[in-house]
């Protein structure tokens, strides 16, 4: 008996503790500290290009919806149901009621009209006051904006297109209050104005933003009293400000900090895989590279494994698809090149080049998450091409210069990435291989064009159904596989290191991170 | 006085000519496009295009001109292509960190640097002067970026002394009037703010003031080595006066136009910005400010920054101009005459 009243106690408390130990309630208050390498440049998201703009801006901007918590789909934020018409052309948004912004002017229909139109429409008087970069990924494929009333808005498209509800998630679909778009005119991007759960405090260049909790939140009101946002631009700096508790968290790491971080029990340190792909585009236009032969023996020639061993210290995956299998659609059947020089060899003679040629391959001069060391990656593939044959001599450009010549098709093999916000398939497929995109200055690098393909790909815009759409990609990522445009090189991993005392740190595939419930232990 | 001033104003102007025509040719002729830069490897060709054509860049090298003078004359240096905020707003926030940065680094420098300059020079080839004499030559010499990084690690990290980073606590509720902290702490009587200033303040400052004050000590020395050679200082010891007359009062006085040169130059030269000392320390400064914008290749920020920066060295020269009246009665009677 009394055995058997331990084992019970035992059992029961082998069960509790830990529920004891994860189910902790969320305390409410104190300030999070947030040590990044930069400063943002406008927290008028519609206008922002870079990640630490977003990281502030998503804290305080809403859009009509957003990618959910656990995975890359779409859910209401603003809007609370959508449907689209049977010609797949206008989107009908029906609107959350009573949410106010902090500025205190109700959200509606008008908000959304204006938010947008300053974006698309040449005319609007809003339109002058901000350099909107990227409509081809956000609102570009809308053309009107329509008040239905008050909580009803319509978009409507030129053409069918699917992938419209998950642009509309991106930061650059921000919607914000009217009133301030009017007061701040081109100021806006230093006052912005949304309905999310911070408000925007202060702003002091280079230095800090500071948001407080906003506490008319519509949702479930954020747990934190404040986050700032503190620029330190070295490395080093960054981690001995973690390290001395200045700051809480402490973004972009080197991967030996990383490493530090690990075996140090005050900090946690969370990987997620990114939506990212770092590529070797091959010009198809160049008459060796136009031969699938060669294409297949560069695959063959390259060792990925040791890439992301080597310069990723093993925080990232190897490359077969051009989008990463964090984002739906993937082909899992797709069997990789296989790292072997002799069928690289093989390959180069059947193609007619058995003692191999001379190539540029072109670096990139900067770093980038999916690039972390563009330059030991090209010396690495360099060193890969040189055992089967191919003599790459490598070219470095400032990165304007690499960007403008690239997409002039100047380059034999050249190094590049791509960061697909939105996860949608048709982001990578569309954007970097479809042949529209071949015209200079282009963006499909490779310069390929293959009618299969294209046609699979451009349909699957119009096709609304998921399922039916992955088909489509499923295929095209085959042929993909078949024809090597690129050799796919890795998918990197991102990494965020965090004081323990803070809890339920969201980090999402595209950066996007709300920091809503995020609560810190006293 | 009054005419010496005027004329070198009236230069300024041509100075400020000369300059925005060669900026605004230099940024344009390094290579790089920033449109597509500022867009990145993630935009469409048509929204390069487009943001080409709204920034004016397609337009023709002499109307950019004659549209930048046309504002600059009207005291508009432009919007920032990156964060469309206007430049001289960008600037004038980072300048008074950098100015605060800069004055406390040259009150260390001129200090520690004349007093061992002059030691060096009074007890020449003693223990101390060869000491003195290596350590300015290693300050000289030392990596900024690791000088500061060590300090940060033994000072903050480790004996947790002095603040990490920054110009003042984080989140500290603060509005700034004048924009320099110090100052603000002094004018409102609030000595809490003026201590957390002066703490966040102490290992920026010493880092950036090393080379500064090795250059100034050998130049003291040197200086003062000559004009104690010369006559009067002799007859000045033959009076009877005492070591530390003679040091100050006869010597230093006279050998402190090379000096107050080299201080006045290196002032300039800090005011401009310290890149690598604003990076470690997180310090809001105008150095990275203008690195970054010319990395983005954000032309208005840049030619505003440079054309910034030619009015305060011009300032400072005629500041130090100034000053020689003042210490050189030679010149005084120059002058007039």
């Amino acid at each position: 008996m009394r055995r058997f009243k331990m084992v019970f106690m035992l059992l029961t408390g082998a069960l509790v503790f830990p529920a004891m130990l994860f189910a902790q309630t969320p305390v409410k208050g104190g300030t999070l500290t947030w040590g990044r390498g930069g400063d943002s440049v406008t927290l008028d998201l519609a206008q922002a290009t870079d990640g630490e703009s977003i990281k502030a801006g998503i804290q305080v901007l809403e859009n009509l919806v957003m990618f959910r918590k656990d995975s890359m789909d779409v859910e209401p934020q603003l809007a609370t149901s959508w449907e689209v018409s049977k010609d797949g052309l206008v989107w009908t948004f029906k609107l959350r009621k009573g949410v106010k912004f902090h500025d205190g002017t109700p959200f509606n229909a008008n908000a959304v009209k204006v938010s947008f139109d300053r974006v698309i429409d040449k005319t609007h008087p809003f339109h002058k006051y901000g350099t909107w970069r990227f409509p081809a990924l956000g609102l570009g494929p809308v053309k009107e904006v329509k008040i239905i009333d008050d909580y009803t808005v319509t978009l409507r498209t030129e053409k069918p297109f699917a992938p419209l509800v998950a642009n509309l998630a991106l930061w650059l679909c921000p919607i914000l209050s009217p009133t301030a778009i009017e007061k701040f005119k081109e100021d806006i991007g230093r006052n912005p104005v949304g309905t999310g759960p911070f408000k925007f405090v202060r702003w002091i260049k280079d230095d800090q933003i500071i948001l407080e909790r906003n506490e008319d939140y519509w949702g479930q009101k954020p747990h934190l009293d404040k986050v700032i946002l503190k620029s330190i631009p070295e490395v080093s700096a960054r981690f001995m400000a973690l390290q001395t508790g200045a700051v809480d968290i402490a973004d972009d790491l080197d991967p030996d900090s990383i490493q530090m971080a690990k075996t140090n029990p005050n900090f946690k340190v969370i990987e997620r895989p990114s939506v990212n792909v770092g590529y070797l585009a091959m010009n198809t236009k160049k008459p060796i590279l136009s031969n699938k032969l060669v294409r297949q023996a560069i695959a063959h020639a390259i060792d990925k494994d040791t890439i992301v061993k080597t310069i990723f210290r093993g925080l990232a995956i190897p490359a077969k698809s051009p989008y990463p299998p964090s984002i739906w659609g993937y082909n899992y059947k797709i069997v990789d090149y296989d790292f072997s020089v002799q069928k690289a060899k093989d390959l180069l003679a059947k193609a007619g080049y058995p003692k191999g040629f001379d190539i540029e391959l072109w670096a990139m001069p900067v770093s980038r998450a999916y690039m972390p060391e563009p330059v030991k990656t090209a010396e690495l593939i360099q060193s890969y091409l040189a055992a089967v044959g191919i003599n790459a001599k490598i070219i470095r450009h400032e990165w304007g210069v690499y960007l403008d010549k690239t997409s002039k098709g100047e380059h034999d093999l050249c190094m590049l990435g791509w960061l697909g916000g939105n996860a949608d398939p048709d982001n990578f497929l569309y954007g970097l291989l479809h042949s529209d995109n071949t015209k200079p200055p282009a963006a499909n690098i490779a310069f390929w064009q293959h009618a299969e393909f294209d046609k699979l790909v451009k349909d699957a815009q119009s096709v609304f159904e998921k399922a039916k759409r992955s088909e489509g990609y499923l295929r095209a990522q085959e042929i993909f596989r078949e024809e090597a445009p690129w050799v796919a090189l890795v998918h990197s991993t991102i990494v965020r290191v965090h004081n323990k005392k803070l809890r339920d740190v969201p980090l999402r595939p595209n950066g996007l991170n709300s920091f809503q419930m995020v609560w810190k232990e006293k | 006085m009054a005419r010496f001033i005027s004329r070198r104003l009236f230069h300024l102007i041509f100075i400020l000519i000369g300059v925005s025509v060669l900026v605004f040719l230099m940024v344009r002729l390094i290579p790089g496009d920033p449109a597509h830069l500022l867009v990145g490897e993630f935009a469409s060709p048509e929204d390069v295009s487009r943001i080409r054509e709204k920034l004016g860049l397609d337009q023709s090298y002499p109307y950019q001109y004659y549209i930048y003078v046309k504002n600059l004359l009207k005291g508009d240096m432009g919007r920032s292509i990156r964060s469309n905020v206007p430049v001289s707003q960008e600037i004038f926030v980072r300048f008074l960190a950098t100015v605060e940065l800069s004055i406390a680094a040259m009150i260390i420098s001129s200090c520690i640097g004349i007093l061992a300059g002059v030691i060096s020079s009074a007890r020449q080839f003693s223990t101390f002067d060869y000491v003195s004499m290596v350590m300015a030559l290693v300050g000289i010499s030392m990596p900024i970026f690791w000088l500061g990084l060590m300090l940060m690690y033994l000072f903050s990290v480790k004996l947790g002394l002095l603040p990490l980073m920054g110009r003042f606590t984080m989140g500290l509720d603060y509005h700034s009037m004048t924009g320099l902290v110090l100052l603000d702490g002094l004018l409102t009587g609030d000595f809490q703010l003026f201590l957390n200033a002066l703490k966040h303040l102490v290992l920026p400052a010493f880092t950036l003031s090393t080379i500064p004050m090795a250059i100034i000590a050998r130049m003291t020395r040197s200086s003062m080595l000559e004009v104690l050679s010369k006559d009067y200082i002799r007859t000045a010891r033959a009076k009877g006066l005492s070591q530390g007359a003679v040091i100050f009062k006869h010597a230093l006085k006279n050998a402190f136009l090379p000096i107050i040169t080299v201080i006045g130059l290196n002032f300039g030269l800090l005011l401009g910005g310290a890149v690598l000392t604003e990076t470690i320390f997180s310090w809001p400064g105008l150095g990275r400010y203008v690195v970054d914008s010319l990395m983005a290749r954000d032309y208005p920020a840049v030619q505003g920054c440079i054309l910034f920066f030619s009015v305060i060295m011009v300032m400072v020269n005629l500041v130090v101009d100034i000053l020689y009246f003042y210490l050189d009665p030679r010149l005084r009677i120059d002058g007039k005459g």
